[in-house]
């Protein structure tokens, strides 16, 4: 497997050379040349699925973990190193496939959607760096290599969605994105030097691996900071508020980045330490799963009143994290037949999200690019101008809303399953939650593509189906939604590495195909016709709340606050007065005293004889009165 | 003659040289040449060096030498260097060369400018080969005297009282120093200044060590901006021509942290031990307390200088964790910030030479207006914050792995307060580049202005081009750091 090197190095060649001699480049070759070296990248990683899950399993009935690589590049003390490699195991393959193949078809669909623009050479510099660092960041043999890729898909998120930074709202949108994931990060920090001072090593605990002494007892809080970074990238309750602005961005970003890949690098993060969690910190994890159910619920029913097409898709991502996330989080051992179910559920669902996720945003763009809007309020009526995006868009919303035969109904169903057994509640909050994003998915599929036209707007600018590069991504993703469901993920992938058949738990499987079939068909009654009196007096009805939503609970409004009036007035503004007037001063009044001093006794050293003659004689008489008396 | 006296031979033959020069030509070709023959020498040193080390030579100081200048007082030209000074001298020669591109179109009185500038380098390369206490100390004075005169007669803005704030302070910071000098000398049994002979024989009381290694510590430290002796920084920089903010933040605030590490941890181990808790504090502040400061700053300068604080404090505060890994990351922090900061200072000088001011208030959009320097301003604020790849990533992570390997729970705590930094730097970063860098143009003078000129270009490159080389390849320098701090390191274990 050594030619997994090469899987990190096309793509920095590709940022290399774009970055640096892009300006000399015509836009073609600049989109040839990262598309070229992408489309190598998902050969090779498709290649090393292929040869990884196709080799024959260890005794144990799991695959081999293999290390092509792994040098130490900056060492710290004799155990302790940040070390560059490659490894290979189950998820990290996945992974693989899944952002290669993600990262190729945007790609492909930028070609056609970037066209024209400015800057197109320095959008396929980042992208190649995004999908470097995001390949480096799965395949990380130990926390700190995780931690470093985890930093460089930060930095090129933020240059992403500040990629029109004339547009101001672009530019705050990666500003936010950077820092508030840069604050979590910091959990994440702090967690890796906790952990990295008890156990000894930076390197992952595989399978039944010993913790002793002091370790036992800090592992727990570590892992919990190391959590706060992943909920921190993966938008997490509260620090989710980053990623509906991060729709600034150009749509294909989203969909790569903002849908797919970076933000369920958190949930990578809880896999990769799964067997700590469940040998050392399950209290933690089960933190996780509640975590991760707030988040479901609070974001799927922001998304139910926003207007803005993206910004749906973002809160529905951030509610499918959230299914992920809970799915991880209720594991308690790591039996996939008792109670580990969850750890499959979830990367399947990482799985499939990822690629009906993408096709949506994919989708979404298409729709943009035809009516240069981002507003429901300017499309409505769409399927007839646009037929592929209309269907692809179609099996998507079925997919995410759990509609067998689609991919979505498979994992999330074993999500739900695995919910179930660690117990009903939240097993039935979850199948609401499964419910209200069937509402909201074809509540944004009628609100675009039926409802009400916006005649005005489609007669001065006729909408238009998108060019074969975009529509052949739209396809392929469409296509792989609707198979994926029927790969037998649990061979590859469960909690402790054998092999697991999935079967359907029909009791479940039925409940939640009942709750979105009429949670579709409530979408369809409220918004399916050119007149919709229940949407608006729902919407009259429910004002307040409505508006509450529609503001996202104004959570970004204390944020706000919080770092405007409290941190920059009151912690930076006195600190810089304090700087200037007191630390200053006082050294201001030294020198100031100094010469005044030195101005006040000046007169002592005038050089006129008289005076010295006079304080002289003073002086003389002042000692005989003294020695007299 | 030893390799190590090439470091102040070659600045006096510049200065020879200037004063031959007679016109604007020869001058430049006077300072080119010197500063890449000093280039030149500090990299073949390095290379020298590391192949000493690969043949098996594990003496203490190597290319050491000593003649005695002023026997009376058993004063010495002692030179000889280890890891930590190879890389202080490289950086010095890469910022000192990249200096001399930075002031290439100054004007007036580019003769005596250089003649000042020469002066300073030559006290900061004597200053780093240097193994005798009062030799350095005079080295030191050497560097800090040409200070006033750049800043006072070549500045800009308040220039005047900068200038006399920043020499008096540091004079000051020296005062205390001088006696903390003769407190060693005469304490360890006044037959040597030589600092490696004192630390050999390791005879300071500990009484005596609990006076002088605070005002060695402090008279160091006001040069390595220890809160709160700090204040001279903002001003000095934001009035200090370019070349003159890049050569003072990028080297001379190193010695400093060098001076710090090499004599008063070295040479009173006990005092440190017992002291150091309160320096850890200050140091800890200043890591924080510079970072929210930069954050409400409106002019370049004091952002960069403020950053500067935070940077420097972190250099201190990891020296006072007193073991191998902090210390190596201590080092490798001084040369990333020396790089970093001097990057930032020139490109702030030449934004600043363009469009006449440096208030971030009146500055927007000059990305699309002058691309080069609006990208490398970018490059520069990611190092800043420690982005991966580049260098100050890999001077953070080591000094955080480091503190954090302290048993005490005080240190690891304060460890933690100073991992803050890092959200406070992206946060001045990010605003500032956000600010001036992104948007669109408002003011429309700015709108003809032109992008970097070849010897600017120059400049930016090879400091952009290093700050990337370490934080690609940083194993080989840290190696080479890391090896040479275990003679102090030890005495701490």
């Amino acid at each position: 497997m050594e030619y997994t090197i090469l899987i990190l190095l096309l793509p920095l060649l590709s940022f290399l050379t774009l970055g640096l001699g892009g300006k000399w480049m015509s836009h073609r070759t600049a989109g040839l040349i990262g598309t070229t070296s992408l489309g190598a990248v998902t050969v090779l990683s498709w290649l090393t699925a292929g040869l990884y899950f196709t080799a024959p399993r260890l005794a144990d009935g799991t695959f081999e973990t293999l290390i092509p690589y792994n040098f130490r590049w900056l060492p710290f003390t004799e155990t302790l190193s940040i070390d560059m490699g490659i490894l290979l195991d189950p998820i990290s393959v996945m992974m693989l496939v899944v952002i290669s193949t993600v990262s190729l078809m945007v790609h492909i669909y930028s070609m056609g959607y970037m066209k024209g623009e400015r800057g197109f050479q320095r959008y396929y510099a980042f992208l190649s760096l995004f999908t470097m660092s995001m390949l480096g960041l799965v395949v990380a043999t130990n926390i700190f290599q995780m931690y470093l890729f985890w930093e460089l898909v930060g930095v090129s998120s933020y240059l992403l969605i500040g990629f029109y930074y004339t547009k101001p709202e672009a530019v705050a949108a990666s500003k936010k994105a950077f820092i508030v994931t840069r604050f979590a990060d910091l959990g994440f920090l702090i967690g890796i030097l906790v952990y990295g001072y008890y156990t000894g090593t930076y390197g992952f605990f595989g399978e039944g691996a010993e913790l002793t002494g002091m370790a036992v007892k800090m592992v727990p809080l570590a892992l919990g900071l190391m959590f706060i970074g992943g909920a921190g990238k993966s938008a997490m309750f509260p620090l989710h508020i980053w990623l509906p602005d991060a729709m600034e961005g150009p749509t294909p970003v989203s969909a790569l980045i903002h849908a797919s890949t970076m933000v369920v690098a958190g949930v990578y993060l809880v896999a990769r330490m799964f067997p700590l969690f469940i040998g050392y910190a399950p209290d933690v994890l089960h933190m996780v799963a509640y975590v991760g159910l707030i988040t479901a619920f609070y974001a799927a029913s922001v998304a139910c009143v926003q207007s803005d097409i993206k910004r749906v898709l973002a809160f529905s991502t951030i509610s499918q994290i959230g299914f992920m996330m809970v799915a991880l989080g209720v594991c308690t051992t790591s039996d996939p037949h008792h109670g580990g179910l969850g750890y499959m559920a979830s990367m399947f669902h990482l799985f499939t999200h990822a690629m009906f996720k993408a096709l949506l945003f994919l989708g979404a763009g298409s729709i943009i690019h035809a009516v240069h809007s981002n507003e429901m309020s300017a499309m409505g009526g769409l399927r007839k101008y646009m037929p592929i995006t209309h269907w692809t868009f179609l099996i998507a919303c079925l997919a995410i809303a759990g509609i067998p035969p689609f991919s979505g109904f498979f994992s999330k169903d074993e999500i739900l399953a695995a919910c179930f057994q660690f117990s009903p509640v939240v097993g039935w909050a979850m199948t609401i939650i499964a419910g209200m994003t069937a509402f909201y998915m074809f509540r944004l599929y009628f609100g675009i593509f039926w409802g009400t036209e916006n005649k005005e707007l489609h007669a001065h600018h006729t909408p238009h189906e998108s060019p074969l590069s975009m529509s052949f991504p739209l396809m392929f993703l469409a296509v792989v939604t609707c198979v994926a469901g029927f790969i037998p993920f649990g061979h590859f992938t469960s909690s402790n590495g054998t092999a697991y058949d999935i079967h359907l738990d029909w009791t479940v499987a039925g409940t939640s195909i009942a709750v979105a079939v009429v949670a579709i068909l409530l979408a369809t009654y409220i918004y399916k016709g050119e007149k919709q009196p229940v949407a608006d007096a729902m919407q009259h009805r429910f004002k307040g709340l409505w508006t509450a939503a529609y503001h996202r609970f104004y959570l970004d409004e204390v944020y706000q606050y919080v770092t405007h009036k409290i941190i920059f007035r009151c912690i930076c503004r006195p600190i810089a007065w304090f700087d200037r007037h007191v630390v200053d001063g006082t050294f201001d009044f030294l020198a100031w005293s100094a010469n005044a001093a030195g101005d006040s006794i000046r007169t002592l050293q005038s050089g006129r004889i008289q005076q010295y003659v006079f304080v002289f004689l003073l002086g003389t008489l002042a000692l005989i009165l003294l020695l007299l008396v | 003659m030893n390799l190590l006296s090439l470091f102040v031979l070659i600045p006096l033959l510049m200065l020879g040289g200037l004063w031959l020069a007679r016109d604007i030509k020869q001058i430049r070709a006077v300072m080119v040449t010197g500063a890449s023959a000093l280039l030149i020498a500090s990299v073949a040193l390095t290379v020298m060096y590391l192949q000493a080390r690969a043949a098996g030579n594990t003496a203490e100081m190597l290319f050491t030498d000593s003649i005695a200048w002023y026997p009376a007082l058993n004063i010495c030209y002692s030179v000889g260097v280890d890891g930590i000074s190879v890389a202080m001298l490289l950086l010095s020669a890469i910022i000192v060369f990249t200096g001399v591109f930075a002031s290439w179109r100054l004007q007036p009185l580019t003769k005596e400018y250089f003649l000042w500038f020469t002066l300073l380098s030559m006290g900061v390369f004597g200053f780093f080969i240097c193994t005798d206490l009062f030799t350095m100390f005079m080295f030191y004075e050497v560097a800090l005297i040409p200070m006033y005169l750049l800043i006072g007669v070549w500045g800009s803005g308040k220039k005047e009282y900068s200038a006399m704030k920043l020499t008096l302070m540091l004079m000051g910071g020296s005062a205390f120093l001088l006696i903390g000098i003769l407190g060693i000398y005469y304490g360890s049994g006044a037959d040597t200044m030589n600092l490696l002979e004192i630390a050999a024989k390791g005879n300071i009381p500990v009484e005596q060590q609990r006076i002088w290694f605070p005002l060695t510590f402090l008279g160091f430290g006001v040069l390595g901006a220890l809160f709160p002796f700090h204040t001279w920084s903002p001003d000095g920089h934001a009035s200090a021509p370019t070349a003159v903010s890049m050569l003072h933040a990028g080297v001379l605030m190193k010695l400093g942290g060098y001076g710090c590490f090499r004599i008063a941890m070295y040479l009173m181990p006990e005092a440190a031990d017992e002291l150091g808790w309160i320096f850890l504090v200050l140091t800890g502040i200043s890591v924080v307390y510079g970072a929210f400061s930069a954050c409400v700053q409106t002019d370049l300068k004091y952002i960069n200088a403020y950053s500067s604080v935070s940077h420097c404090g972190l250099v201190l505060f990891a020296i006072l964790m007193m073991n191998q890994t902090a210390c190596t990351g201590a080092v490798l922090q001084m040369l990333s910030h020396g790089l970093m900061t001097a990057l930032f200072f020139a490109l702030i000088g030449m934004i600043y030479g363009r469009t006449h001011t440096r208030d971030v208030r009146e500055l927007s959009g000059l990305m699309k207006i002058m691309p080069f320097l609006a990208v490398c301003y970018v490059i520069a604020g990611l190092a800043n914050l420690g982005l991966p790849g580049l260098s100050g990533f890999i001077a953070e992570m080591t000094i955080f792995n480091g503190a954090f390997q302290h048993d005490d729970p005080f240190h690891r705590t304060w460890t933690i307060i100073a991992c803050c930094s890092i959200v406070i730097t992206a946060v001045y970063i990010l605003r500032l580049v956000g600010k001036i860098l992104y948007g669109t143009c408002t003011n429309k003078h700015h709108l003809t202005l032109t992008d970097a000129t070849w010897d600017e270009r120059t400049a930016v490159i090879i400091l952009i081009a290093c700050v990337a080389a370490l934080g690609i390849a940083p194993w080989w320098i840290s190696d080479m750091i890391s090896e040479s701090v275990v003679p102090v390191t030890d005495l701490f274990n």
